[in-house]
């Protein structure tokens, strides 16, 4: 693959609720970061891809209302419908084609507005799944039960996962939901949908992120400090719940396959230093894990429990504080590009991991981890 | 939390609603006509790879192939994974609180390859598990309109017999 680099990026801090900020707002904000962190003007860049969703924000071309606040005036302004690490996928085949040098891509979400498990209802099939009420959350549970059922992980070791990432998040200015919180306090939250409990699951956020891709010779014009995508993939698995095996990483397993053979990795448990992923529910962090290959399947609790994945661990996993910690959905992806990106340049402030040299990001859509994305990024192109 | 500002201001989306009408398709109308004439479920098999999917559709997506024969299901089966749920989520279809706990269970019927997703009528965590036996219960003749809801629930079979 021709050499591509993340040249800029910008996020909104992330909220429970932007009050003061309407959509556009916050993309704007977000917008202007990532050009002013790219020492770049709006002129400067060729072309926009923006991320939402039309049931979050409740209007059609959701996309289109935002075309001011992020510079896309007489520009092509192309839409993403789904998770922020597909929105960037697409604006990295942009500059690929050759027809562009530089593309913005911006994702926004304010989960304040509407009601959450409605709007999730409403990913599913309307004739044989929706009826019965099924969200998100519910969803997850289904998944959660049969993973830690087949493989024998236990609430303690899921509830880890929270203790570490809500423990990151104070490091993080950017994070709605810093906790200073025991496997014990996680353990009696109260069951929302069992085995998951509240302090299990991610809560409801606000906010908008941005970044610039632009080409091999353009990114060097533009920063000393270009991050480079080393690697990209993503792979999906089949719409009805019923169709698939929920305890299953198969999709992730390929995506994963792909982005390490683009990025001449053959071992990414030596060779990936820090990892930001999708987690919207703790035991998300281990299934992924186990997904991305950083152990076997049914061993992300064990590697979690050994204290491998934390902040001081070999393999700091969503050192950022991660889903769990602020999910504005959609923008959470493209969160985890943006994370990965200020720790390969070491600009990751007090979440900032030592000597980051390849950085892996997450991203899924869908119920369950339907589709999963898989971008892998480094300092040297 | 953020302090209440009485400066901003919110604009509802208020009462109006945006009404649908899906088409179930041929295939989706078939397998509902079973359910709601008949009280019995039925599959449609890939001529390549030979698995019965539940709900009848048109295309094995792992083939890539149009599907055309249909074959009875069994209307019991088995817990793949399952759910109490304990939150009081509004009810898309009466857009009501539903009471909780309920169960929300993925069910594979015998004779299929493919599962379902379906409430069981049970919600103690002793009588819950993987692999449990479970019988559909079907709504009365006069209730029945051709959905997925002319299935009241699952209900869980007594092993102990």
């Amino acid at each position: 693959m021709e050499p591509v680099a993340i040249v800029g990026v910008g996020m909104t801090e992330i909220m429970d609720n932007h009050l003061a900020s309407n959509y556009a707002d916050l993309v704007f904000e977000a917008s202007q970061k990532a050009l002013a962190d790219a020492g770049m003007t709006i002129d400067q860049v060729d072309n926009v891809i923006t991320i939402s969703n039309d049931f979050f924000d409740g209007r059609t071309i959701s996309s289109m209302a935002v075309m001011d606040a992020c510079g896309s005036y007489d520009k092509n302004v192309s839409t993403v419908e789904g998770d922020g690490t597909f929105g960037a996928f697409y604006a990295l085949m942009r500059v690929l084609s050759g027809s562009y040098e530089t593309c913005l891509v911006c994702a926004h979400h304010k989960g304040s507005e509407g009601v959450m498990s409605l709007i999730t209802n409403a990913m599913f099939d309307p004739i044989y799944e929706r009826s019965l009420g099924i969200d998100a959350i519910t969803s997850a549970a289904l998944q959660a039960r049969v993973y830690m059922e087949r493989y024998g992980v236990s609430e303690e070791e899921c509830a880890l996962v929270s203790v570490k990432n809500h423990g990151n998040a104070f490091k993080n200015q950017v994070a709605q939901l810093p906790l200073k919180l025991t496997v014990e306090e996680v353990m009696a939250s109260p069951y929302i949908s069992d085995p998951l409990k509240l302090l299990d699951c991610s809560p409801v956020s606000d906010g908008a992120s941005a970044l610039i891709l632009a080409s091999k010779s353009r990114a060097r014009q533009i920063t000393e400090k270009p991050v480079w995508v080393k690697g990209v993939a993503h792979c999906c698995d089949a719409f009805h719940l019923g169709d698939r095996d929920l305890s299953s990483t198969r999709a992730l397993e390929e995506a994963a396959r792909k982005a390490y053979a683009m990025a001449g990795i053959s071992d990414p448990g030596r060779e990936i230093d820090v990892v930001e992923l999708y987690d919207a529910f703790s035991y998300m962090e281990l299934m992924w894990l186990e997904g991305l290959g950083f152990c076997e399947r049914g061993e992300g609790g064990k590697l979690t429990s050994s204290g491998e994945t934390a902040m001081d661990g070999r393999l700091p996993v969503n050192p950022s504080g991660g889903c769990l910690s602020g999910n504005p959905v959609v923008v959470a992806g493209l969160n985890r590009i943006i994370e990965c990106a200020l720790q390969v340049r070491g600009d990751a402030g007090e979440h900032q991991v030592e000597g980051v040299r390849t950085a892996i990001a997450h991203g899924i859509n869908g119920p369950c981890g339907q589709s999963h994305c898989v971008w892998i990024m480094g300092g040297e192109a | 939390m953020a302090e209440k500002r009485k400066d901003l201001i919110k604009i509802s989306s208020g009462e109006a609603e945006q009404p649908f009408r899906w088409s179930a398709g041929a295939d989706g109308s078939k397998f509902l006509t079973e359910i709601r004439d008949h009280k019995r479920f039925m599959g449609i098999k890939c001529p390549k790879c030979g698995k019965v999917y539940v709900p009848i559709r048109r295309v094995c997506g792992p083939c890539y192939v149009e599907m055309e024969e249909l074959v009875p299901v069994s209307d019991e089966g088995s817990i793949v994974t399952y759910t109490v749920v304990q939150f009081g989520f509004v009810d898309p279809s009466t857009g009501k609180q539903k009471p909780v706990p309920y169960c929300y269970a993925v069910i594979h019927l015998d004779g299929s390859d493919s599962y379902i997703l379906h409430f069981v009528d049970e919600t103690d965590p002793e009588k819950l598990k993987i692999g449990a036996r479970v019988k559909a219960v079907f709504e009365d003749d006069d209730k029945r309109t051709g959905s997925l809801l002319d299935i009241k629930h699952f209900a869980l079979l007594d092993q102990t017999g």
